[in-house]
């Protein structure tokens, strides 16, 4: 029988021929990652070494990355102290990937890790945060763990006690419609599996719709299979994943890519078609309460927030302001940006999104988790409803467990913000980025966020149906190409 | 034996457990005066009205949500054992590495005050008279329990490692 992906990378990990779903390994560590909670990691680290007589030293300081991004800058001085408590360790133990509060270099940790480099196909990522999940957009196993269990990792450079999860491989096959983004697929996916239907599984996803998705995509679907219970997703490397790692990421060389085997054994196959997903929505107060964009429509609206680890990318963005461009948001409803990394957010400035978030009337906020958590910002009153591209709904999760938040894509997210209620984007009108009659920028590669025919009032169904298909693939490619 | 302290539903989120702004304390000896901070159950609990020893109940994937280790480290705190009938997968590592108590027992039938006991890998409700079989621990997993949680146990194998070269 042959193997998943991760039982292949698991047989890798620990250096023996085959693997399979139920055994307990102890995978060597390639990565692993820590943001904030670095603070308790420290704290169960130095515990480990208590009373040894040893000197507590990390396994490998080039293999650990800290990234602060949960409230930065600090919210409070407990949060400062944390933060100075762990850039002194990083400073000691001489961990080099480590991402201050920075405006050229800083961001939400599951975009500061592709974007740099940091994940390699193939290898075992673990990281002190669920959506540790998101890195198998780029073909690692990659999970998330508690902060004493990264200690042991810390000191040992191998996680303890892990069991081979089993696989449920997920086939997308068609073209997405316009106004319709991987978010839809994946809450789509999380509908249909439910909170806890993948728990202690992988999720592979498969099929044409993944194989001409850009990694940013990628990370979209992968970011959220935590919210089925998954232990993570992954994606098979391929031609996309070595564009992405020696162009976005700047590597010059990439691992040999390997996928699963022909005849490996998955505990469930399912099939998504694509071509006929509606954009979705999820209700409050769980993630998994999915329902197709018309069973929304028309709910009121007082935040609109457009940004974190999931949909904070400049596919995002783009998305958001072609329909946004030229439009305000609407009076009554707060509208919050905050690009997923610093490099995004310049990106993002150079293409022109900004000034459009500005111009409707967003806030456009410095890279980090933001509101996304409700610590720090953007926290909401009572009774409000938001409409957010993040990944989680629950109770209290945007700071107030007495409002309501809504989850979508971000061209649903800003479609709502034009008109304060839950609005279907392909009901809207999209600006042409491409060199249009006036003033279109000198298009630089060739249209990147896309546009429907630019006179219809795109109001007809039918002609966008019918426009959709040829025209998604379009959409992908040039947001691939935009980036550098 | 003890009272189920508090019955929960399904989907327990670690917001829900503990909520993400109390995030920036850290320390398990700190976390648990935010245990289930928007619940009643929190001035319950340092009101001093919750036995050590009390069960929680929940139903299914307690635990979902963010990796917080608060989330269990908050219950260990004020010695609350929970039983629910599965968990997510992060917080029963974390629950394992902390040495929170907890059981996975799929038919668990219990409401608040109810009277339980754990004998013979069963849970058994003395209030109601049924027992319900609790699903064993993995092997793996059960040595970290024994040792008395990750922490003890990674000491152990860093002393080994040490010795070795
Ligand atoms: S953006 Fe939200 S989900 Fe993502 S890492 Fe930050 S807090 Fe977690």
């Amino acid at each position: 029988m042959g193997m998943t992906m991760v039982e292949k990378i698991l047989a890798r990990a620990t250096g023996q021929a085959a693997v399979k779903a139920g055994d307990v390994l102890e995978p060597k560590v390639d990565l692993a990652m820590s943001h904030e909670n670095g603070a308790l990691v420290i704290n169960q680290f130095n515990e480990i070494y208590k009373d040894t007589g040893l000197e507590a030293r990390v396994w490998d300081p080039a293999k650990i990355a800290i990234i602060f991004d949960h409230r930065v800058p600090a919210e409070s001085s407990k949060t400062a102290t944390n933060q100075k408590k762990i850039r002194d360790f990083v400073a000691r133990q001489g961990i080099t990937k480590f991402h201050d509060i920075r405006g050229d270099e800083g961001g939400i940790c599951h975009q500061i890790l592709p974007e740099n480099g940091y994940v390699l196909p193939g290898t075992v990522v673990v990281g002190t945060d669920s959506h540790t999940t998101s890195h198998g957009a780029l073909g690692a196993f990659s999970f998330g763990i508690g902060a004493t269990e990264m200690a042991a990792v810390w000191a040992l450079g191998k996680i303890l006690n892990v069991e081979v999860p089993g696989t449920i491989k997920v086939v997308v096959e068609g073209a997405l419609p316009r106004g319709v983004e991987p978010k839809d697929i994946v809450l789509n996916l999380v509908g249909k599996l439910t909170a806890e239907g993948a728990n202690f599984k992988v999720i592979e996803f498969h099929g044409s719709t993944i194989r001409r998705m850009s990694t940013s995509g990628r990370l979209v679907l992968c970011n959220m299979t935590v919210e089925a219970g998954a232990t993570s997703g992954i994606v098979p490397p391929d031609a996309e994943t070595v564009h992405y790692l020696k162009g976005e990421a700047g590597l010059k060389a990439v691992p040999q890519l390997f996928g699963p085997d022909a005849d490996a054994a998955y505990d469930q196959v399912i099939e998504i078609d694509a071509s006929r997903l509606e954009p979705q929505i999820a209700f409050p107060h769980t993630v998994d309460n999915v329902k197709p964009i018309g069973a929304a429509k028309g709910i009121k609206v007082q935040q609109i927030v457009i940004g974190s680890c999931t949909n904070g990318r400049l596919d995002d963005l783009a998305s958001a302001a072609a329909i946004l461009k030229g439009k305000k948001v609407a009076r009554g409803v707060r509208m919050l940006v905050f690009p997923a990394s610093s490099r995004i957010y310049q990106q993002a400035l150079k293409k022109g999104y900004v000034e459009t978030f500005m111009k409707a009337g967003a806030v456009v906020m410095n890279s980090g988790c933001g509101p996304c958590l409700g610590v720090h910002q953007g926290a909401l009153a009572d009774g409000d409803k938001a409409l957010a591209t993040t990944n989680r709904n629950f109770k209290g999760r945007m700071g107030n467990p007495n409002a309501e938040v809504y989850l979508s894509s971000a061209a649903t997210a800003a479609a709502s913000a034009v008109t304060g209620e839950i609005t279907d984007p392909r009901t809207v009108t999209v600006a042409r980025a491409k060199a249009a009659p006036k003033k279109a920028k000198p298009a630089k590669a060739r249209p990147k966020a896309k546009v429907a025919a630019k006179k219809p009032k795109a109001k007809a169904v039918k002609r966008k149906a019918a426009a959709g298909k040829p025209k998604a693939k379009p959409v992908r490619k040039p947001a691939k190409k935009g980036r550098k | 034996m003890a009272k189920v302290a508090l019955k929960l539903g399904a989907d327990v989120s670690t917001d829900i457990i503990y909520p993400g702004r109390f995030m920036a304390t850290v320390l398990p000896t700190e976390t648990p005066q935010y245990a289930f901070a928007d619940l009643e159950f929190n001035k319950k609990l340092k009101a001093k009205e919750v036995a050590p020893g009390s069960f929680i109940v929940a139903d299914k994937n307690f635990g979902c949500g963010s990796s917080r280790e608060q989330a269990a480290s908050c219950l260990t705190g004020w010695g609350l054992k929970v039983i629910a009938k599965n968990f997510a997968r992060i917080f029963m590592q974390n629950s394992i590495n902390v040495g929170l108590n907890m059981v996975i027992c799929p038919g668990i039938e219990a409401s608040e005050g109810d009277e339980l006991e754990i004998e013979n890998g069963k849970v058994v409700n003395k209030t109601s008279n049924r027992s319900f079989d609790i699903v064993p621990m993995p092997k793996a997993r059960q040595a970290i329990i024994d040792a008395g949680g990750l922490i003890p146990f990674a000491r152990k194998l860093v002393l080994q490692a040490k010795g070795r070269s």
